[in-house]
């Protein structure tokens, strides 16, 4: 747009429109907000060429920027797309729009500071999914945590203290292994350009270490068991846009890590140690959704089925080593791989959508507590509409985007072995329990008491962001075939990376 | 053309559906059943032509694609038409007796207790209703194993939907809630199916899938190591399982009864007619795959054989109207399972097709009977109808006869033909599942005509003389009628063709040894032909056991009231068990609900809360937190001291170097 480079804009759009809200939107909520949504706007436009400029045909990456940063270290600014990172990119700046647009009259305090804080992590995660120097990864990677910190820590719940030291710290912890390993490759390589990570030759001790140290960073992110118990309470305590913007995206940026980093940079440990990362992610599927079914506040059981459905991202990119020892080829396995994409996607939508609908009910009235409601749909019956879709969709139905991923990842981890494939369908059965159980109490029924009875149906706001997201799950459950298409040469080229030994 | 044909069946009660959803308001009731019915007529006309072509004409089966929708690793997942005559004939009953239900629903869901008159509830229902017949088309019509799970899952959830109807009804939504888990457990071994196709035929087209076969025959798979299953074998039952859910068979059965919660036109239309066959219809769609696995085909047999028995056994007790109905259908999903386990594949299908509409009548004639009797649903409150509900009288009368299997109704044929062929069978286990289903007749006589008495002709009950009762309005006994008819006479054609192989002869496979339908075809249809059967019918051992079921029936609750009650009190353990339902409620209640929840709250309270977070995570966070008061101290914010502090290390520094 402009002339500008696309990828700057993207991730610079945001930050100074975010700093610029700071500073014009002091005590005046009203022209904080407006500045916000036109940014959040022009940020998504300026990222639609990303899908319609972008060449199918291969998995290079594209829209590249490069220029010097930190020459003594050799750090580049260095910026580009595949087909892995821009449908994220896209997911990142839809995103925004809506959760500028979900805290419209619910933010009543310093409206400058939160809208800013959204739209400046808006910048910093675009920037994670397009940096290619790992430093500048790195600076994305973690100084996004500072907004989101801030934001919980503020605007968030009663023991929002514990829950953001808890979120910090953890995904600190989990960040420095990553920061190690990457200093570790730099001096074995002299750079730190990801690619360059991506091609360089590595011992097995070496890419052991490197890869566990990846796990960590990633697996605190997704997040992954046994170090998921952050989520819930960070969920619970997070304002309803901050809950969105945690769940629909920065728990897919250890997913990207993954396909980013762990299996290009270490594809001899990453085929040593699938197991593991297989065994947390069925343990995710199943241990998870059992949890997500006794919990009684909705935040925490969308959270939890949050973790449970990210074990189908992690399995799905972890198959094809079983695939290629129990077949005697990879076929199936780029079917695993682009469910897990897809889901990754699909997951952005449906659980953005879910905490929005619980931001819906919890403006209304103020409580989280699944038996606080009951009957709701007499009530609100658009809004019961649009709940029961999204919660079909995560459920996995098809024709909405919950099924496209579950789906492909299922019939290839069956393929990688019969058990694997077995204790995640699983979740067909226990996934639907926790949700339609939760649907069954909240929405359905009689109207239980008064407070039910004076919620008032979805506003013209709260209507226009269901609708997008209801428009988003259909349509990619309904077509996927875009999505598959663009990321299909990316994914190919990562399989064969995945599976070339570096020794 | 014909493609073109096919896509406006298939989408126009899509259309109906979303316009009366999603504008229910603005278009209001007229504009909402208008619209609906008009998108399933056009539907159920062009259906009757394509069945004209592909049944009658004998055109050749059609295979194509709608659209990808997606393509990986050369694989297509793609959405499509297989167009036969067993599609043909399922899409003409589908949008016919939706068609039927469309128009029966005007009559009544026209007023209702549960909503307030300007709840737009009534263009719901009639979106609903729609959407099911989009989805159960979209089921049968698939050339593909994806685009059957689309149309398997999305039949689930319009019957979850309606089920749940009546929402503020804890029975409902507990029931809904039910049908879908249950049917999610079928459904999870039905996408493990989906998935060994996946893994040995690499692709989702059902016509790859039969070429690719035999090759895969005396291949095996092992689940336990050490223990061989045969792929084909172990393939067919996963899917079966998802018939299992789908189409309620024992264990997966629990669901059904507790589906009479949504209102009637719907149990008639999903939970009789048409979604419930779905299973059946799979089945007979993969013939060529269950033709492959004798163990497969024994454990349908029985499974089919131990529902029809025992869920019609549960039929007797009840008293609820719909409910005997319900027991009713499962038992007869029994009969055409069974049938499909006896390799009578199409004497299978001619059972969905003749039930579907004798028992779409049975249940819209009782739904006559709710309306007429003010949504009372208890027989015990009914008795002596018959003065006031002429035509409902009739419409029962014929659908129970046809049920029973009288010779000549339509029941008659099919269910003669799946006696007989499970008789004729020499799979393992026919024997046992002969005798089920044999006494299962004399039961479905007797639970039959026990409510038909005890509606029609018993004493008049003080609700019936307190209260005016008339029969119900024409948009009611119109559709009564009309599924009347081929209730009658729809046997009498079909079964030449059914018997000889010829109906299906395109679209079902059976293998030489197990045509058990061409034996009986040589034996009971040649000589007399369709009339000569019925004749023969009344000598036969079922037609007997039926009417002496419908005698016993008379007997007890008309003649001579007494006995029923004098029997529960000699044997109450019997009775007991049959009121719990063989305790399968009891047993998933307590085992897989509680279970789950149970281990739900352990791994939560045990190992996240306690293990992971207070004795990790908090633990290390304390001891930090605690090191870091300690090193707060040292921070004072006074100037001097850091500058003695930066002097001293300085100091040390320097000395540590230079030394």
């Amino acid at each position: 747009m402009f002339g500008l480079p696309i990828l700057s804009t993207l991730v610079w759009l945001p930050i100074i429109g975010g700093l610029l809200v700071l500073f014009i939107g002091r005590d005046r909520p009203t022209v904080a907000k407006w500045l916000s949504l036109a940014v959040a706007l022009l940020t998504f436009v300026a990222s639609l060429p990303l899908w319609t400029q972008f060449d199918v045909s291969t998995a290079k990456m594209q829209f590249v920027e490069y220029s010097s940063w930190i020459p003594a270290f050799n750090i580049h600014y260095h910026l580009g797309v595949d087909g892995l990172s821009m449908p994220l990119v896209l997911l990142t700046t839809f995103t925004q729009v809506l959760v500028i647009a979900s805290a419209w009259e619910v933010i009543k305090e310093r409206v400058e500071q939160y809208m800013g804080a959204f739209l400046i992590m808006g910048g910093m995660m675009v920037g994670v999914f397009v940096a290619l120097d790992a430093v500048l990864f790195y600076v994305f990677w973690e100084a996004l945590l500072i907004p989101m910190f801030i934001v919980i820590g503020k605007w968030g719940g009663p023991r929002r203290v514990y829950a953001t030291l808890k979120f910090f710290l953890y995904t600190f912890f989990g960040s420095v292994f990553m920061l190690v390993a990457f200093i570790y490759m730099y001096y074995q390589s002299g750079s730190f350009s990801i690619l360059d990570f991506q091609a360089m030759p590595l011992g097995m001790t070496a890419q052991i270490l490197i890869f566990l140290a990846f796990l960590i960073a990633f697996a605190v992110k997704i997040p992954m068991f046994p170090v998921h118990t952050w989520l819930p309470d960070a969920h619970v305590e997070a304002p309803t846009a901050g809950s969105v913007v945690l769940a629909a995206i920065m728990l897919k940026m250890g997913g990207y890590g993954f396909v980013r980093f762990s299996l290009p940079i270490t594809p001899d440990a990453s085929m040593t140690l699938d197991w593991l990362v297989i065994a947390l992610s069925l343990i995710a599927i199943v241990y998870i959704g059992l949890v997500a079914m006794v919990q009684s506040d909705m935040k925490k059981l969308v959270a939890y089925s949050s973790i449970s459905h990210m074990g189908f991202v992690t399995l799905g990119m972890f198959l094809v080593y079983d695939i290629v020892q129990n077949t005697g080829n990879a076929q199936g396995s780029v079917i695993g791989m682009q469910g897990a994409m897809v889901q990754m996607l699909s997951h952005g939508f449906i659980s953005g959508a879910m905490f929005l609908a619980i931001g819906v009910l919890y403006d209304r009235l103020h409580t989280r507590e699944i038996k606080a409601y009951g009957g709701v749909v007499n009530v609100m019956p658009w809004f019961g509409f649009f709940a029961v879709l999204f919660a079909m969709a995560n459920v996995g139905l098809p024709g909405t985007s919950g099924f496209v991923g579950e789906f492909m990842v299922i019939i290839s981890s069956f393929k990688a072995n019969i058990w694997y494939g077995t204790l995640a369908a699983l979740t067909l059965i226990i996934g639907a329990g926790y949700t339609l159980w939760m649907v069954k109490r909240v929405f359905f029924g009689a109207v239980s008491n008064e407070n039910v009875a004076s919620m008032t149906d979805l506003n013209k706001r709260e209507f226009a962001i269901m609708t997008a997201l209801a428009i988003a799950v259909v349509g990619l459950g309904v077509y996927p075939a875009p999505v598959i298409e663009v990321m299909s040469h990316s994914i190919n080229h990562l399989l064969i990376q995945a599976t070339t030994s570096k020794l | 053309m014909l493609h073109t044909i096919l896509t406006v069946i298939l989408v126009s009660p899509l259309i109906g559906s979303m316009i009366a959803g999603l504008f229910g308001r603005q278009i209001g009731r007229k504009g909402a059943h208008t619209v609906t019915i008009l998108g399933v007529f056009i539907s159920t006309v062009l259906a009757a032509y394509v069945f004209k072509l592909f049944v009658l004409d004998g055109h050749a089966p059609y295979n194509a694609s709608l659209y990808t929708w997606f393509q990986a690793e050369g694989i297509k997942f793609e959405l499509g038409y297989m167009i036969d005559s067993l599609s043909a004939t399922m899409m003409l009953v589908v949008t016919f007796v939706s068609l039927m239900v469309h128009i029966y629903t005007i009559g009544y869901m026209d007023h209702d207790e549960d909503y307030d008159h300007d709840n737009p509830y009534y263009q719901r229902f009639f979106s609903y209703i729609s959407l099911f017949t989009f989805s159960m088309l979209s089921l049968v019509m698939a050339n593909n194993f994806l685009q059957l799970f689309f149309g398997w899952e999305a039949v689930g959830l319009v019957s979850y939907l309606l089920i749940g109807f009546y929402m503020k009804r804890e029975s409902a939504i507990q029931a809904n809630l039910k049908a879908f888990l249950v049917n999610r457990v079928g459904d999870f071994g039905f996408i493990l199916g989906i998935a060994m196709v996946f893994m040995y035929f690499g692709t989702m087209d059902y016509q790859e899938f039969f070429a690719g076969l035999n090759a895969q025959v005396g291949k095996t798979i092992s689940f336990i190591p050490g223990v061989e299953w045969s792929v084909i074998t172990v393939m067919v039952l996963l899917l079966f399982v998802g018939a299992m859910g789908k189409s309620a068979q024992i264990p997966l059965h629990v669901w059904l009864p507790e589906s009479m919660e949504g209102p009637t036109p719907i149990s008639a239309l999903i939970h009789a007619a048409t979604m419930v066959t779905a299973g059946i219809f799979m089945v007979a769609r993969l013939s060529p795959a269950y033709e492959l696995s004798e163990v497969a085909l024994s454990f349908i047999l029985i499974i089919g054989a131990l529902t029809a028995f025992f869920m019609g056994l549960l039929g007797i007790i009840q008293n609820d109207i719909k409910r005997v109905v319900a027991y009713s259908t499962l038992s007869q999903l029994g009969y055409m399972t069974a049938a499909l386990g006896a390799s009578a594949y199409a004497a299978g299908m001619f059972h969905v097709l003749t039930h579907a509409f004798f028992k779409a009548l049975l249940f819209l004639a009782a739904g006559s009977v709710i309306v007429a009797m003010h949504h009372n649903q208890d027989i015990r409150k009914m008795g002596g109808l018959k003065k006031y509900m002429p035509i409902t009288y009739w419409a029962l009368l014929i659908g129970s006869l046809a049920l029973i299997g009288f010779p000549g109704f339509a029941g008659f044929y099919s269910k003669d033909s799946i006696l007989l062929a499970v008789h004729e069978a020499d799979v393992w286990g026919s024997g046992f599942a002969y005798i089920l289903l044999l006494a299962g007749v004399f039961i479905t006589a007797f639970y039959s005509f026990r409510m038909f008495f005890i509606v029609f002709h018993g004493e008049e009950s003080e609700y019936v003389k307190n209260h005016h009762i008339k029969e119900s309005p024409w948009v009611i006994t119109f559709p009564l009628i009309m599924l009347s008819i081929p209730a009658v006479v729809i046997g009498i054609p079909l079964v030449g063709p059914i018997l000889s192989g010829s109906y299906f002869a395109d679209a079902i496979t059976v293998f030489e040894q197990h045509n058990v339908l061409h034996e009986i075809y040589m034996h009971h249809f040649v000589e007399g032909g369709a009339l000569g059967m019925a004749l023969h019918g009344f000598m036969s051992l079922p037609v007997m056991l039926a009417l002496s079921g419908v005698f016993i029936a008379w007997y007890f609750y008309i003649k001579n009231p007494a006995i029923p009650e004098k029997i529960k009190n000699a044997c109450p353990r019997g009775y007991k068990v049959l009121e719990a339902g063989y305790g399968f409620d009891k047993f998933n209640e307590i085992v897989f609900v509680k279970g789950a929840l149970k281990l739900g709250n352990f791994f939560w309270q045990k190992i996240d809360v306690k293990l992971i977070d207070t004795g990790l995570v908090t633990n290390t966070f304390m001891s930090v937190y605690n090191a870091a008061r300690a090193m707060r101290t040292m921070q004072t914010g006074y100037i001097y001291h850091y500058a003695f502090v930066m002097i001293f290390g300085l100091l040390g520094m320097l000395i540590w170097v230079l030394w």
